[in-house]
Order: C-alpha cells, then structure tokens, then sequence
C-alpha cells in the first residue's frame, strides 16, 4: 500500500510542476510576435501542436494537473465522509478519473499534433 | 469596582432531554472575577444542578475548558472583565461530545493521545543502571514547548478538521507525537511516523492555526504538526541526534 506521505509528495511536486508548467504556456501566448490575441487564433493553436517541445509541456500539463486536482479531490472526499468502503471508493473513482482526463487529453492532443 | 454581568450556561442531558436550552444568571463580578468562579458562585448559590468540570483552578490540570463567549478557553483562567462584555456566554466544548451541560466526554480524545504513543520508547533505557541521557539544551529546545501541554482539548475544540474527520487525530496528539519523535532519547522513530503517515494522520491538518491561538499555555500544534509533515518529508532528518548513555562521574 502507498504511505500517504509518498502521495502528498507527488501531490506537492505535481502542484510545483503545473504551476511551472502553466507558466511557460502563458509565456509563449504573451511572447509571440503577432500578440496575445492572434496566438488563440485556431491555426496558431493547432499548429503549437506540431511543435514536439510545446506538445510535450501541454501533455506534462496534462498530466501534472490531473494527478494534482484528482488527489485533491480525494482529500476534500477523504474529509466529507468517513469509512472504509467509502474511502475505497472514492480512491478509485479519483484514480479512474485521473486516467480518463489523461488519456482523453493525449488522445486530444495526438489528434490536433497529426492533423494536416 | 464590580460589575453585574449575565452569564448564560448551556444546559443540556442527552439522557432526558430533546433540545438544549441556555440558563441565564446574573452574578456580581469584581476585577479577578474569573468564569470558573462566577460558574461556580452560580452553582453554590442559585442553581446547584449544573454540571461542570474543574479541579487545579490555576490552568495546570485543564480540566475547566469550554467554549467562552465563542471561543474555547479555561474557565479559570479567563476574567470576566477581560472579556469586555456584560454578558458572558458559557458553552461545552465542540467537537466533544456532551455529558451534561458544560462537561464533555474526552474518551476519544485520549484514546487519540494514547494511539500516539507519549512516552519515550528506547530498550537501552530498559537497563539504565545509573547511567543516564545526556541532553544538550538546543535538543531540549526541540520538545520542551510541546512538553507543556496538559490535555485540556481547547486545540481540539477549535480544529476545523476536526469538526469533519473523526479519525484526525487532532492537533494535541500529533503536537505530542512530535514532542516524543524528536527527544533524542527516544529510538521509535519510524514506528512513530508509520502512526501519523496516514491517509486522516498529519496530512490532513489545514494550518488553520486555530490550535495555536487558543493554547492557555503557549504551545504551538500547529508548528508540531508542520514540523512532523516536514520530518516525514525528509526536510529535517538530520535534526535528530538519538542521545547515549552516560554515566555521570562524581566530583
């Protein structure tokens, strides 16, 4: 079984991460030459998906927020209401929501990443 | 000078009666009047059935802690005059459940203190045979504010997380746990935090800080309980120095 000190440290790091993470992202909206605006223009946003780096930090956010959010979320569950069975549940209904995000997400951005 | 002042005592018997009612009296209070004396004037001259737990009237047994105007503190270690209002509202504490009137059950809150285990745990101290722990004052530093808790539950009373989950521990067991897993005489330290390291042990404290503010002695918890998450993350391992056994040669 996972000490809960090993999952409060992923829930920290990841927390470190996505706010790191989400920080290049607003960087490369507010640094590019033709403006904020036009940046969120659809042939901007999808073609930031062909650029592998980019795709990485979007996927990384993806991720990192997931875990971070869905642990979250246990926490707060965890607090609402005690006992076993309701703790089990909610583990893994917070796992299997984590995954889902994750997959659909890479999914999205496989998708956008091979579109022509 | 004395001042008449309304003291409002919560009345309430889980075994006869469905709702609580608040008792109103008015009492005489000088200066140094505290709470635990008015309670206790009102007890022995206008209402002898009210139910209330005190002993040391001095704040070292903890045992006269209730919700005064709103805020959990000792009975006899808070002045009516400090209290700045002419009427004085005298609860049980939360988060305890209710014997009768203003006396609480603390069954679960000791059973919490015990699954601590506060006591140092070191089998070299087994056969100390005259020997003893030498301890350097920064290493006593380490614990002794925490050492001053005496069990009075006001923490308690006021921990938010509390009020929701039952298996907290609350902010006075796990301020004892560090008080013990940092003593260098005692060796259980990965005993201790396998106890804390779970899924309602020290990471589900809020640093409300509310545990701090109403401590009648001055301990801080919610410090303990920052100190134990940092040691548990491995911040502030090098801070414990386990002591040896020495033995004192006479001059």
């Amino acid at each position: 079984m996972v000490r809960e000190s090993s999952i409060m440290k992923i829930h920290y790091y990841t927390g470190l991460a996505a706010i790191v993470l989400v920080a290049i992202h607003i960087l490369f909206r507010l640094t590019v030459p033709e403006g904020y605006s036009a940046s969120l223009e659809y042939e901007n946003v999808i073609a930031n998906y062909k650029n592998i780096s980019y795709s990485l930090v979007l996927e990384l956010i993806l991720v990192t927020v997931a875990i971070h959010g869905f642990n979250g979320l246990r926490v707060i569950l965890l607090e609402l209401r005690q006992g076993d069975g309701w703790e089990s549940a909610v583990k893994w209904l917070c796992i299997a929501g984590a995954v889902a995000v994750i997959v659909y997400g890479t999914r999205t951005i496989l998708l956008a990443s091979m579109m022509g | 000078m004395a001042k008449r002042v309304k003291i409002r005592v919560f009345r309430y018997n889980p075994a006869h009666d469905t709702d609580a009612r608040y008792d109103e009296f008015e009492v005489e209070a000088e200066r140094w009047t505290t709470v635990l004396d008015a309670l206790l004037y009102i007890k022995a001259h206008k209402d002898h059935s009210i139910a209330l737990r005190y002993s040391c009237r001095m704040a070292s047994c903890g045992s006269c802690g209730m919700l005064i105007n709103g805020i959990p503190r000792l009975a006899c270690y808070t002045k009516v005059y400090e209290l700045g209002s002419d009427v004085v509202t005298c609860r049980p504490l939360p988060n305890f459940p209710i014997i009768r009137d203003l006396a609480a059950d603390f069954t679960a809150f000791f059973a919490k203190h015990k699954s601590m285990k506060p006591y140092i745990i070191n089998e070299v101290a087994e056969s100390i045979d005259g020997r003893e722990f030498i301890q350097k004052p920064e290493e006593v530093e380490k614990y002794l504010q925490f050492s001053y808790c005496i069990k009075c539950g006001l923490c308690y009373a006021a921990c938010p997380t509390v009020a929701t989950d039952r298996r907290f521990p609350g902010p006075q067991a796990l301020a004892q746990m560090y008080r013990y897993l940092i003593d260098s005489r005692d060796k259980a330290t990965d005993e201790r935090l396998r106890i804390v390291d779970d899924r309602h042990g020290v990471w589900r404290c809020h640093f409300a800080g509310s545990c701090s503010m109403v401590c009648p002695k001055g301990v801080d918890p919610a410090l303990g309980i920052q100190l134990l998450r940092a040691y548990l993350l491995g911040m502030n391992r090098d801070s414990k120095v386990v002591a040896e056994l020495y033995r004192r040669e006479p001059k």
